[in-house]
């Protein structure tokens, strides 16, 4: 029979190709997108009530979890843990990565990564896994237990031997009992010499001083107490330890006081030997210990090599192992949260999933079916539903950086306009305008590309080190602020404090020698100094010699913070506006967008634009004494005395306007503005009002007598407090937000500043005069000025200028159009379960996959 | 070959501060050998000078002075780099053969 997939792919093969052919432009030019997703807003998420037999489920969950697209939901919510279906198959994988992690243990050094093996495991493969991972671990256990038992003869061995040879000593001194040793064992069998008996054996040192107190007390002072400690300390079999044991004689007269002496010894865990009493006896034992300590020195050293090889033969497999057990409990974890529909016996599971893998959901499902050989398929329908579904947005390793900064802040609601996208431009521009030189980017930027490079290399090492983690992964934004950083030195013109002078410079000196050798500091008049074409690109470098060079720089660096101000503002602003057409609300757009607009616009952009125009319109070489540039206003005051509605008081020859008509206008601009704010106040809850009685009437209309009742009353004095907050907020943080946006003049003199300070203080105490010293010197400072470079001004400039531009994005920016009271897809999947090595599985938020409580 | 003093860590701070210390010297040499004026203040120059052909050759020897300055300078961290890199080799070796 022909396969009629052939027939289906001839007839589909134009579009495919136009398809196929921007998707392999963009795999060539750019990181692959994978399946098209767009970070403009979050995905559709569907959700989908699966029918799947319990033979299929388990190769279904596999391939689920490989594939991480879909979060399912506890239908089992009220149900005990150990009352759930698969709970004898969970408590199984338990017990398997217990064993597993105990072996681990054992092993000498962590054993090497994981195979991937993409197959799935068949339960019959997984009994067969159980069963060979019991044994390995009963082996080891005996393995270890023997080599316990046999370490503990071996220290019995060895304290018996140096009881020997110290109690030789303790016998040879006795020069009283020496005649008698030679006719030892008169009187009865045990150990004995003349009419003492004795008792030899070894206790811990620690216990010596009472050990011989209590001695003493039993036997009413009637024994003698010889004690030798043993130098060096002998290890202990079961926990390795080292203890330091003495040796001991104790010599007594009589039954009574020996028993006594025995149970003593019991009390005080010392160990009794037989010790031989002549010195024949005693070399005959000395000479049998050696023996046996011999060959039990032999055996151990071969259990031992026995145990290494049965681990080394192990650890080849045992991380491959651990991963399947751990999918496997994951899988049955997850199954665990599916319903038993008992009539028709199949499992039921509800899931988010994004629309677009629904294709993937189904091949799985499909997939799981023919690996069981189940007759009935397994099948999915979407539920529609008026929950609020998860926010996913599908990221690649360069944009994740971005959205997680942004999902730091509040995760997006539902579909709404998804900001991560412009923060990869906007985000390290913003840094760059505050950190501005051109030896600091290009440091940050060699660390980021040599991160980014080594990429695979990195993320082999897990590491604990959070630091390094956070540094590892935001390496692309790290690698962008950098280049940015290049550019906005290049315009500041600051390398290391130092400017370059690449093209030339406009200004000219217009002194003659005489002139210059009179005085040390000259005014350079832009009418005469300055030839009249502007430096081509960035800053010009006689600046860096002007004694009025932070002034200077101070207005123009302002002026500039304003205008990238108002610009992200009204930007933010605007992005309200792609919510209100998604979500079907146009008339928001009249009602809220239009008055914050204008109201930012004629205010603040009004103010941007009176900047542009004191640089077009004043000049040195103006004819006009009226637009010289001592007579060039200050915006700030125009912009206090238009909102204050004064009089400037200005003396001839100047104007106090820049251009004619300025006071109507500006007097125009303020009314309008202050007319927006009660738009904004009461636009909103008028609205809502009417739209409510418009439904009244009509329902009132259609059924007779069924009135809805809104409570309206209470609904529009809460309506109302709500939308004055959000008016007084806006207007109020119009102003206050236009103000803080001059944390980049701030944070950009701040960093010039230290970075002048640094260069005058510290490196140029090593380019003194000198030829060979110097050069020494010079090798040492430098050393010193690279570490507070790096130290101060690329760490800790880098991270405060890093934390400002964040709060830039987060409160000026997002707080004009963001919502962010959505929750996060957590999607079962395998690479996220293994990579939270410690935390259990059922760890989400919210197993429930509902929106956080 | 010979002993190691350093750990691992500091040979890397070295084999960088070398790199950066070579480059950047040998950058700053060019500079003042071809005059920058931006670098007009580092050098060293004494008070009052008597005619300006005397202030000019003194700029002029101190330019070359300090370039020369930078320029031996560059070359000891040639050899602290030479070091720094044997070290780091050294190290990675000996962790990787256990």
């Amino acid at each position: 029979m022909k396969a009629p997939s052939d027939h289906h792919q001839n007839m589909v093969v134009k579009p495919k190709i136009y398809v196929r052919g921007i998707e392999s432009i963009f795999k060539v030019f750019v990181l692959d997108p994978g399946p098209v997703g767009t970070m403009f807003r979050s995905e559709e998420m569907v959700l989908c009530q699966l029918f799947v037999q319990p033979e299929a489920a388990y190769v279904s969950m596999y391939e689920l979890g490989e594939a991480g697209i879909a979060q399912f939901r506890d239908l089992n919510p009220h149900v005990n843990d150990f009352q759930r279906r698969y709970v004898t198959e969970v408590r199984r994988c338990s017990e398997m990565e217990r064993k597993l992690r105990w072996v681990s243990g054992e092993l000498p050094e962590p054993p090497p990564p994981p195979k991937l093996s993409p197959r799935v495991l068949t339960p019959r493969e997984i009994n067969i896994l159980e069963e060979r991972i019991d044994y390995i671990e009963s082996e080891i256990q005996e393995i270890t237990k023997n080599a316990q038992n046999l370490k503990t003869d071996y220290l019995a061995l060895i304290e018996l031997k140096i009881l020997i040879e110290k109690t030789q000593t303790f016998f040879q001194d006795h020069s009283a009992h020496r005649k008698i040793s030679a006719s030892v064992q008169i009187y009865n069998n045990e150990g004995a010499i003349g009419h003492l008996g004795f008792i030899a054996g070894v206790v811990a040192t620690p216990r010596v001083p009472s050990f011989e107190r209590m001695l003493w007390r039993i036997s009413h002072g009637n024994i003698f107490f010889k004690q030798a400690q043993i130098d060096e300390p002998l290890k202990d079999p079961v926990t390795g330890h080292e203890l330091q044991k003495t040796v001991f004689v104790v010599f007594f007269h009589g039954e009574q006081i020996k028993l006594r002496v025995k149970k003593v010894c019991h009390g005080f865990q010392a160990t009794p030997y037989p010790c031989p009493a002549t010195y024949k006896e005693q070399q005959e034992m000395m000479a049998g210990i050696e023996t046996r300590i011999k060959d039990l020195e032999m055996v151990l050293e071969q259990t031992e090599n026995h145990r290494r090889l049965v681990l080394t033969n192990i650890a080849r497999d045992i991380s491959t192992w651990m991963v399947a057990v751990r999918k496997e409990k994951a899988i049955y974890h997850t199954l665990n949260m599916f319903s038993m529909d008992i009539v028709k016996k199949c499992l039921i599971a509800e899931c988010w999933v994004p629309r677009q893998d629904l294709h993937i959901l189904q091949r799985a499902l499909d997939n799981g079916v023919k690996a069981s050989g189940s007759p009935i398929p397994s099948f999915l329908h979407h539920v529609p539903t008026r929950e609020t579904p998860p926010t996913f947005n599908r990221t690649n390793k360069f944009t994740r950086g971005f959205q997680t900064l942004i999902d730091s802040y509040g995760i997006a609601s539902y579909r709404e306009v998804n900001p991560a996208l412009y923060t990869i431009i906007t985000f390290p521009f913003l840094f760059a305008v505050m950190f501005g030189d051109m030896g600091h980017g290009i440091i940050m930027t060699a660390f980021a590309a040599i991160l980014v490079i080594f990429e695979k290399k990195f993320a082999k090492n897990k590491t604990d080190n959070e630091i390094w983690n956070i540094f590892f992964g935001g390496r692309y934004i790290i690698l962008l602020m950098g280049i940015f950083s290049i550019y906005t030195g290049f315009i500041y013109n600051d390398m290391f404090s130092k400017s370059l002078n690449i093209f030339g410079s406009s200004w000219k000196n217009v002194y003659d020698e005489h002139t210059l050798n009179s005085s040390s500091s000259f005014d350079l008049d832009p009418k005469d100094a300055y030839t009249g074409t502007p430096y081509p690109a960035g800053l010009d470098p006689a600046w860096q010699f002007a004694g009025n060079n932070i002034i200077f720089l101070n207005s123009f660096k302002m002026k500039l913070s304003i205008i990238f101000g108002v610009l992200h503002m009204a930007f933010g602003v605007t992005m309200s506006v792609v919510n209100f057409n998604f979500f079907k609300k146009p008339e928001m757009i009249l009602l809220q967008y239009i008055p914050q607009i204008v109201f930012l616009l004629l205010l603040f952009w009004y103010l941007c634009i009176l900047m542009f125009m004191k640089w077009f319109i004043y000049s040195a070489d103006a004819i006009d004494p009226a637009l010289g540039t001592s007579c060039a206003p200050s915006v700030l005051i125009i912009f206090i005395n238009m909102m204050l509605l004064k009089e400037s008081n200005i003396k001839e020859p100047c104007k106090p306007f820049m251009f004619d008509g300025q006071d109507t206008i500006q007097k125009v601009f303020l009314a309008v503005a202050f007319l927006c704010i009660p738009v904004m106040l009461f636009g909103k809850p008028v609205y809502e009002i009417m739209v409510v009685r418009k439904n009244k009437r009509y329902q009132q209309g259609v059924e007779s007598g069924e009135v809805v009742e809104e409570g309206h009353g209470d609904g529009f004095g809460e309506l109302m407090i709500v939308q004055g907050i959000h008016t007084i907020e806006y207007v109020l943080g119009c102003v206050s937000h236009t103000a803080s946006y001059l944390r980049l003049w701030a944070l950009s003199l701040a960093h010039a500043q230290l970075s002048a300070v640094l260069w005058q203080r510290l490196l140029k105490m090593g380019l003194g005069a000198g030829s060979p010293v110097n050069a020494i010197v010079l090798y040492v400072i430098f050393a010193a000025w690279a570490f507070f470079t790096l130290a101060i001004l690329v760490l800790m400039e880098g991270l405060s200028a890093f934390l400002h531009t964040l709060r830039l994005h987060w409160v000026e920016f997002m707080s004009k159009f963001y919502e962010g009271h959505g929750y996060a897809f957590f999607p079962f999947s395998f690479s996220a379960i293994l990579e939270n090595d410690e935390e259990d599985v059922k760890d989400k938020p919210n197993p429930n996959g509902g929106p956080p409580e | 070959m010979a002993c190691k003093f350093c750990g691992p860590k500091l040979s890397l701070v070295g084999v960088v501060l070398s790199v950066w210390g070579i480059i950047q010297l040998t950058l700053m040499g060019v500079f003042y050998a071809i005059k920058a004026v931006a670098l007009l203040e580092d050098l060293p120059l004494g008070g009052e000078h008597e005619t300006l052909s005397d202030f000019i050759s003194e700029v002029e020897t101190g330019y070359t002075q300090n370039s020369h300055n930078c320029w031996i300078a560059a070359l000891l961290y040639v050899i602290t780099l030479v070091i720094s890199a044997h070290q780091f080799w050294l190290n990675n070796r000996s962790s990787v053969s256990m």
